[in-house]
């Protein structure tokens, strides 16, 4: 954190000086690490065996938060006794399918009641054209012709989880309970049974952390934890790039509900998040799975008409139950008086997915011949994504590329500098591929909101205008649009387009269009046109307008509420009136938990925000993520709707039950419960199961990036990549700049004095690095920052390597792409590539170049 | 200053002869004239850090059209002014005369950069996107309407403005283009 | 003259994100240092110069190889632990307690290949007594109503004698026009109220700004609390009235021995004998510059220090 987020660190800094302990979980030794309480150095890739087994300490020594626990998740609840653990399985969960590599999840449903189906019922359903509500695979289901492939599992097609929107997936609103948690069945049970094997043995032999350190951690977080007190954790992509991402996060989850630190103030899981607006392009998605305010895109075999979509995009129950109004209300705010209710609002208008559309599957698709003209927007893919070579390959098959930056980035210029003109495997004269560059506005140059990592929007306020041809993507697209719309046909396909509200007020000499505008857009607008305030004012019936839900009220009251910039030190530490936070100004997520389940503080130090039974509502510092007079013993009858159907006691809204999910009974691709795999490159046999990676990952057999074998003699290190301070991603933004290429002037590789010896690596001079991808020449860097790790009987060596670095862009520095190196490799969930913990060699001296280069390469992969 | 050369001016003598002559009397005019660049700015404008996402805040100061100076904004309760080395380069991100300009243009199998005007260029990538779309529209897939373009893939969008993803995602929902990415998937 | 002014850098909390190098250097305007890879760390500034008026110093301190044998448990060694030690870090000095003291990274695990990993942020000291301004033939440097000392660039000749009377090493010439450059306290920002730009924009704290009476209260303030915490080498370098330059002006908290991070353990004014020997000798300028020659011979320039 103090590495990449150093101005946020201020707030740890401060909290250590307030007497809190700070640890750092991290295979490298770094600037966080410098000044933490602890330092606990870990095998990349092993991160669920650590947290798994501080839930087994939890679980096994009863230190849960019980009242907690049992009020505000979902410890009590039933699970399907159809259900098999890794426990069972060696590895694999009840569902797997073999030949497909996905899981049926229908088994890890709730017991009882139309919930048994949970997501595979969904699939099901639609793609067998109208099944048994309980019809859920399971093994005996029979697909419908050109459905083989289901039994439930076509969710993992279309990125997992997202599918669902932000409310999950869905399942029953009130499930069988037991709130004793004696039940052999009940999720309480079922979490000690699967963590039960993730001990401080296990963490020393497969994560290389001492025993010592795994206790004082294990004491740390739970002393630190209760009434009284709260523990935070704070990751960034050193938890996501892997092909467990997401269930590492899933991990984390759990311990926290388990401690009772979600929806409290000084708890929750705080993603560090890399780029200005990251946050945002997830929120109003630049992504192909999902619509703004994540809305899934519609699939072709699910979702033929709105019914049928709003019927199988998640839940019913919980706030997602108004999926209807959200979804309405896009659609009206981008294709207005065309969008009717006769019509089902245009949504024929969406075009449909029918599987994985992200990243990598693009790319393929590029060297594939099937993509044929691309956009890259202030993003460096042939240094900055895995598997650089494929990544150009895919750019030099295209008939035309626009790329929008500040500098001439790499994926501009590979065609004349990249890496495969110096091998000799191209030449410029072949590459058919037509580029135009089109130089960007800077942040000040354009106004506009970023959304930060903690969801708040800020706007910034336009300092002066671009120079020569340099424009903002909001220019470029609203241009671009209104050419496009002027070249149109009366053809059936054009209209969409033709239908597209695109009337943005133009300004000034360059016609910019207003940004205002389009926030006020994104906000929504109410019958009368004026601006709605609150999410719970969009209707289903086309009334309203709104451009991304979540984000209503951004705009509340005609007021851009994301300018508001009164001083932190003129209002309360939560500072509601700077910026604007979504969903409805509130800062912390779900906190209604941080009252117990009679609406009073858990305790007053960690009061924040409870019901005030006098005025019957819900009070405090933030806005309570809750109806605001919903009173705590308020229960939903009988077929209960939406926010009506969770109770006053039930916290996380956006869920179908109201409650924290220990245990996920549906909505990921690979398991209800997070579990201990290897990465697909791997140095060591899984220790805990006979199942060595996750076996529903996603790989591809490709001949552009073929892989390392697990366990590879030839392959013996580990590699992780990572950020410095000094450097932003791919560098466009840092290597060109003067004050910061000289700090941190060339890529380095860090390597332990032990393998420095061992190799003959010379502090300071070269060593290169290979895999069955590619080699790159590092300098080296010999330090006791990175540490051997003891392993199984043997010592695993760790290689650190950041990947700021490219061949040009503009650089005053430039140097391998260490991108270059990874594989092509996926999580399952979100399709995230594993970056963080991969198989290498290590030599010492500089690569080879040209041909020859190649030919080291191919005798790697020849063994 | 002083009479009597050089010497007389040593500021050791003048320390000796108990003078203020290392402080006062050693100012140069421009040293006198010395203030703050950011007083003489013609607007500042509240801005917000380009790099990660903690969301610093920035006052952007601008004289006669350029940028003189980017400093933290210490009414920012998330930052209170302060700025890493990133954030603290970012008026030499902008002004930094490595920045690209113009439009450029490679035509298929060109060998060099050749220049194009900005309008020329938006209609070409007009007109370009027009005929991919309509050359690999697809209706239907499996027999199910799919009514889309798999010849059109975008990427980015972590460091632009929520504003501008909506633009984008809304065009190009309307294009029909459904690979549609950026760095979050990364 | 207004209150002295000062800086007070923490190194406890520094986390070496070089903000206050950039910071600096955007304010100042000062040029690049060169693009060296210096394989030292994470520290490829190196020094402190006329392109680098703040600098970053990274001390990796490994864990002695003695202390490694003691506490590693029959299980807790590893292969090669004499290679660990022998080769040790870049730069690590052993010995200290660092971070690794009680609570801190390391601990008693006996596999830490780092016990702890220092960093300090330096500038120009602001001297009490200040060789640079004593020697300074044209009056290019002077001390501010702020109490620091501040080259004029527009009346600085290029002579050079500032450099080797600077008993930290600090004031350089500038290759490229020979005239001499170092850190001003942003003595401009100073005139408009400002504070300099490296302590404003420092994430941590680590580099505080004020008048240097409240900061060397502070300062005795957090050392006490880092020895109570077991910090047991935690002193302050520089705020010492008494001491060989009358007290800095910029002042620090070190966590170890002033030479681990490059800082001469006990400077002194190399001009301090001036004004005696100027009685005596009644001589000539010329030779009193070679007494400010010898002077700095036997006091040694700070980035000797520097590993």
């Amino acid at each position: 954190m103090a590495e990449c987020h150093p101005v946020g660190f201020q707030w740890v800094v401060e909290a250590k000086a307030r007497g809190a302990k700070v640890f750092h979980v991290d295979p490298r030794f770094t600037r966080t690490s410098a000044i933490a309480d602890r330092h606990l150095p870990i095998r990349a890739g092993s991160d669920i065996v650590l947290l798994g087994a501080l839930i087994n300490h939890v679980l096994a020594n009863e230190l849960d938060f019980r009242e907690y626990v049992t009020a505000y998740t979902n410890a009590s609840s039933i699970v399907s006794d159809d259900f098999r653990d890794t426990e069972d399985l060696d590895g694999l969960f009840s569902g797997f399918d073999p030949d497909t590599r996905k899981y049926d999840p229908s088994s890890w449903a709730y017991a009882g009641g139309r919930q048994e189906a949970a997501a595979g019922q969904r699939s099901e359903q639609f793609e067998g054209g109208g099944r048994r509500e309980d019809g859920a695979g399971r093994g005996q289901g029979e697909p419908e012709a050109g459905e083989q492939m289901e039994g439930g599992a076509r969710h993992a097609e279309a990125a997992g989880a997202d599918q669902y929107g932000s409310g999950g997936a869905e399942t029953e609103a009130r499930p069988l309970t037991d709130p004793t948690l004696r039940h052999p069945r009940c999720v309480y049970q079922i979490l000690k049974r699967h963590f039960a094997r993730y001990t401080p043995e296990m963490v020393e032999e497969v994560c290389g952390i001492p025993r010592e350190g795994f206790t004082e951690l294990a004491e740390a977080i739970t002393a630190n934890s209760g009434r009284e007190r709260t523990t935070a954790w704070a990751y960034a992509v050193g938890w996501t790039q892997h092909t467990v991402g997401a269930q590492y996060i899933r991990t984390a989850s759990i311990l926290q509900l388990l401690l009772g630190n979600m929806g409290r103030p000084g708890g929750g899981i705080l993603a560090l998040r890399g780029h200005a607006s990251i946050q945002g392009s997830t929120d109003i998605p630049t992504l192909f799975n999902i619509l703004p305010g994540y809305l899934p895109m519609p699939h072709a075999h699910r979702h033929e008409n709105l019914d049928d979509y709003l019927a199988h995009a998640g839940a019913d129950t919980g706030f997602w139950g108004r999926k209807r109004s959200y979804m309405v209300s896009l659609l009206k705010a981008w294709w207005g008086e065309a969008a009717t209710e006769d019509n089902d609002f245009c949504f024929g208008h969406l075009p449909r997915l029918t599987g994985d559309h992200g990243h990598y599957t693009t790319v393929m698709a590029q060297i594939d011949g099937t993509v044929k003209g691309y956009f890259v927007v202030g993003e460096n893919p042939a240094v900055g994504s895995s598997g650089g070579r494929t990544q150009r390959l895919g750019l030099a098959n295209l008939d035309w590329l626009v790329v929008r930056d500040l500098t001439l980035v790499e994926t501009a210029t590979f065609w004349k500098d990249g890496p495969e003109l110096r091998t000799g495997e191209t030449r410029t004269e072949d590459v058919a591929t037509e580029v135009f560059f089109m130089p960007a506005a800077s942040h000040v140059e354009k106004e506009g909101t970023f959304t930060n990592t903690q969801r708040l929007l800020q706007w910034r306020h336009k300092a002066l205008d671009p120079p020569g041809d340099c424009r903002s993507e909001l220019s470029f697209y609203y241009h671009l649009g209104k050419r496009i719309r002027a070249r149109l046909s009366d053809d059936e396909i054009d209209r969409p387009l033709r239908e597209l509200t695109w009337d943005y007020p133009e300004e000034g000499e360059r016609a910019e269009p207003s940004a205002e505008a389009v926030l006020r857009e994104i906000n929504g607008t109410g019958p009368d046109g004026r601006a709605l305030s609150a999410y719970t004012e969009l209707e289903p019936d086309g009334s309203t307008r709104c451009g991304c839900w979540i984000y209503c009220g951004v705009y509340a009251d005609e007021v851009n509420q994301a300018a508001r910039r009164k001083p932190g030190r003129e209002q309360s530490w939560v500072a509601p009136e700077w910026g604007w936070a979504w969903p409805a100004n509130r800062r912390t997520l779900y906190n209604r938990a941080s009252a117990d389940p009679q609406g009073r503080p858990w305790s007053e130090r960690k009061a924040y925000v409870w019901w005030d039974a006098d005025r019957g509502e819900w009070t405090g510092h933030d806005v309570p993520d809750f109806e605001k007079d919903k009173p705590p013993d308020y229960l939903p009858p009988e077929g209960a709707l939406a926010e009506a159907a969770l109770a006053g006691t039930d916290p996380f809204i956006m869920q179908a039950d109201g409650k924290g999910w220990l245990f996920a009974p549906a909505g990921l691709a690979d398991g209800p419960l997070p579990t201990h795999y290897e990465p697909h490159e791997s140095p060591l046999r899984n220790p805990l199961y006979g199942q060595q990676a996750n076996p529903a990952r996603r790989i591809y057999h490709r001949e552009e990036a073929p892989y390392n074998p697990p366990q590879s003699p030839r392959f013996p290190y580990v590699l992780t990549t990572y950020r410095l301070t000094e450097h932003h991603t791919a560098g466009a933004m840092s290597r060109p700049l003067a004050y910061l290429a000289e700090l941190q002037p060339e890529l380095f590789c860090e390597v332990s004095p032990l393998l420095a010896e061992r190799l003959g690596l010379v502090n300071g001079g070269w060593a290169t690095i290979v895999t069955s991808r590619t080699a790159i020449e590092a300098r080296v860097l010999v330090t006791d920052r990175v540490r051997p790790l003891r392993l199984a009987g043997r010592t695993v060596h760790q290689i650190g390597l950041p990947y700021h670095w490219g061949w040009g862009g503009g650089g005053l520095v430039t140097g391998d792409v260490a991108n270059d190196l990874l594989p092509l490799v996926l999580d399952p969930n979100v399709y995230i590539q594993e970056g963080k913990a991969v198989t290498c060699d290590l030599r010492p001296g500089r690569r080879p170049t040209g041909r020859a280069l190649l030919e080291l390469i191919q005798e790697y992969r020849d063994g | 200053m002083a009479q009597g050369g050089w010497i007389s001016r040593w500021p050791v003598l003048r320390q000796l002869r108990g003078e203020n002559a290392r402080g006062s009397a050693a100012r140069s005019a421009r040293t006198d004239a010395l203030r703050p660049r950011t007083e003489d700015a013609d607007s500042v404008a509240r801005s917000v850090c380009p790099y990660c996402a903690v969301g610093c805040g920035q006052l952007v100061y601008v004289k006669d059209g350029r940028v003189t100076q980017i400093e933290g904004d210490p009414d920012s309760p998330i930052s209170r002014g302060r700025l890493c080395p990133k954030g603290s380069a970012s008026k030499q991100l902008v002004t930094h005369p490595g920045r690209q300009t113009q439009v450029l243009y490679r035509r298929p199998h060109g060998t060099e950069w050749e220049s194009l005007d900005l309008e020329t260029a938006m209609d070409m990538i007009a007109d370009r996107v027009v005929r991919t779309r309509r050359e690999t529209w697809q209706q239907e897939e499996g027999g199910k309407v799919v009514r889309r373009t798999m010849g059109i893939a975008s990427l980015g969008g972590a460091t632009l403005d929520n504003e501008e993803n909506y633009l984008m995602k809304k065009l190009y929902t309307a294009l029909g283009a459904i690979q549609v990415e950026n760095q979050a998937r990364i | 003259m207004a209150e002295r002014m000062g800086f007070f850098t923490d190194t406890s909390v520094c986390i070496g994100c070089k903000a206050c190098e950039v910071a600096c250097k955007e304010w100042n305007d000062v040029p690049d240092d060169g693009f060296v890879f210096r394989a030292t760390s994470y520290d490829n500034t190196g020094a402190l110069g006329a392109d680098s008026w703040r600098h970053v110093a990274f001390i990796e301190q490994s864990r002695p190889i003695r202390r490694e044998r003691e506490q590693a448990g029959p299980e807790g060694g590893l292969d090669g632990l004499d290679v660990l030690g022998e080769l040790g870090g870049p730069g690590a000095p052993g010995g200290s307690d660092g971070p690794g003291g009680p609570g801190g990274p390391g601990g008693p695990d006996g596999q830490e290949g780092v016990e702890g990993w220092l960093m300090s942020s330096d500038v120009c000291k602001h001297c009490t007594h200040a060789a640079c301004l004593d020697v300074c033939p044209t009056g290019a440097l002077f001390r501010t109503e702020f109490g620091t000392v501040v080259v004029q660039a527009d009346v600085c000749n290029g002579c050079g004698y500032c450099v080797p009377a600077c008993p930290y090493g600090v004031i350089d010439r500038r290759e490229r026009d020979g005239r001499a450059f170092k850190c001003t306290m942003c003595y401009d920002r100073q005139l408009g109220g400002l504070e300099p730009a490296c302590a404003k924009a420092c994430p941590t704290d680590s580099i505080q700004f004020g008048p240097l009476d409240e900061l060397r209260a502070r300062a005795e303030e957090r050392v006490e609390r880092l020895r109570g915490e077991g910090r047991a080498r935690a002193r302050l370098y520089g705020a010492d009235p008494d001491d060989g330059v009358g007290g800095d002006g910029a002042f620090f908290l070190l966590l170890d021995d002033p030479e681990v991070y490059g800082l001469p353990p006990d400077p002194v004014v190399t001009t301090r004998d001036l004004p005696a020997m100027w009685r005596w000798a009644a001589g000539a300028a010329l030779s009193l510059a070679g007494a400010v020659a010898v002077s700095f011979a036997t006091a040694g320039r700070g980035r000797g220090w520097r590993r």
